[in-house]
């Protein structure tokens, strides 16, 4: 602002001798318009950038004919039944007339801590692993390809997830997720039984 | 009683470089941008650890908190050639214009009969017409999204062939989080159906407690 007042100050006086010598004049510019617009800029692109494209989690769903026989033999797995209202059920090995299902939840000491327990092996191995790469500067895809080793290992544990009519997609994300996060490498998706089915409203109809 | 004299200063200072700075953000922020396109509906997606990015080729089928199902694959060629193999499937006319204002859209959600109606229509009935929309049939008696996918996965055939496992298109679903597990299901069981057993779920990013 300042320069442009002085700027019509010095032509001012300087009228005299405009004919005899050119005109001079100073080399500032009044830049605050130009920075006022730039900012302006700024701020809208900032706001209205999204960095980066939405996370995706890849799944590889059982391809269809050879489903449950072949994964239900398997001892060291556990089932876990969604149903509606946030409610999770789980069964440990095979499904007999006997099994006996226990309630779980979401949260950390949920679900989380269960499938830590029983995935106690793999989780622990991994995490000595990571330790491991660290201190031996191991490249990344070694150390993944020793992780997918170790949870492919029969020690390992093995979940099936069925979800019932009632269940939310989210909890069907959700129960993957902490099987991500619990380390949990065999997993799947499969279709709810009518056994199981009637385990579940059992359980709900016994106080 | 000596006064204090403060030293004489220009207010004006040198601006130049945050000037330069200022200009070479906005350019920055110019060139990266990308404009969020306009989605007919909100999904409020569930949150994971995963920090995959979702690959660039990708059809992707959203499910709405009300279980209904949107359409989207991006490609005007392959778009056009899609909608013209489901109008003569299903005996819709769709003529040039029908086809060149589908393939600016975006994500849809209704039957081919009503996307008939839909297309010349402005940007507020649209949005009118989308509120009430049923969404994509899915029904074992009306399959039209097992028909999108098949006619979108011929188009790129057709249009692109590769050979590159890395280059071939992705699949995602794109669900809400109230969505109910059924309908993700029967999006999948049809996915299936075609023998498609890979899938992108899109979530949100969480906060990892491993890490």
């Amino acid at each position: 602002m300042a320069d442009v007042q002085s700027n019509e100050q010095d032509s001012g006086k300087g009228g005299k001798h405009k004919k005899a010598r050119a005109k001079k004049q100073s080399t500032h510019i009044d830049m605050t318009p130009m920075v006022d617009l730039a900012f302006l800029l700024l701020t809208f692109f900032m706001l209205t950038t999204t960095f980066g494209k939405p996370k995706t989690m890849e799944i590889n769903m059982p391809v269809k004919p050879d489903n449950p026989e072949t994964q239900q033999k398997v001892n060291n797995a556990m089932t876990i039944l969604l149903s509606g209202d946030d409610k999770i059920y789980w069964y440990f090995g095979e499904l007999k007339p006997e099994t006996q299902l226990t309630a779980t939840n979401y949260s950390n000491d949920g679900l989380r801590k269960l499938l830590l327990e029983k995935n106690n092996y793999a989780f622990e191995k991994i995490s000595q692993l990571r330790e491991q790469a660290v201190k031996n500067n191991m490249a990344d895809t070694t150390l993944k390809r020793m992780e997918v080793d170790v949870k492919g290992e029969k020690k390992a544990l093995m979940v099936l997830v069925k979800a019932d009519d009632k269940a939310k997609y989210k909890n069907v994300v959700d129960v993957l997720d902490e099987l991500n996060i619990t380390m949990v490498g065999k997993y799947a998706i499969v279709d709810l039984g009518q056994q199981e089915f009637d385990l579940i409203n059992n359980f709900k109809a016994t106080p | 009683m000596p006064k204090v004299k403060m030293p004489k200063k220009s207010p004006s200072l040198d601006m130049t470089p945050m000037v330069d700075l200022a200009f070479l953000l906005v350019t920055f922020f110019m060139l990266t941008t990308q404009f969020r396109p306009d989605e007919p509906v909100i999904i409020d997606s569930p949150s994971s650890i995963s920090e995959k990015i979702l690959p660039e080729k990708v059809m992707v089928v959203s499910i709405d908190k009300g279980n209904r199902i949107f359409f989207n694959l991006e490609g005007k060629e392959i778009r056009k050639s899609m909608l013209q193999q489901m109008g003569d499937k299903y005996s819709v006319k769709f003529d040039d214009n029908d086809l060149k204002r589908f393939s600016v859209m975006t994500t849809f959600g209704m039957s081919v009969q009503e996307l008939k109606q839909y297309l010349p229509m402005g940007e507020e009935e649209r949005k009118a017409f989308m509120k009430k929309s049923q969404g994509v049939p899915y029904d074992s008696l009306n399959n039209q999204l097992g028909d999108w996918i098949r006619f979108g996965r011929l188009a790129d055939a057709q249009l692109n062939p590769t050979t590159d496992r890395e280059k071939q298109m992705r699949f995602a679903i794109k669900g809400d989080s109230q969505a109910n597990y059924t309908a993700v299901k029967r999006v999948i069981e049809i996915f299936q159906e075609m023998k498609v057993n890979r899938f992108n779920l899109i979530t949100a990013l969480e906060d990892n407690p491993n890490q």
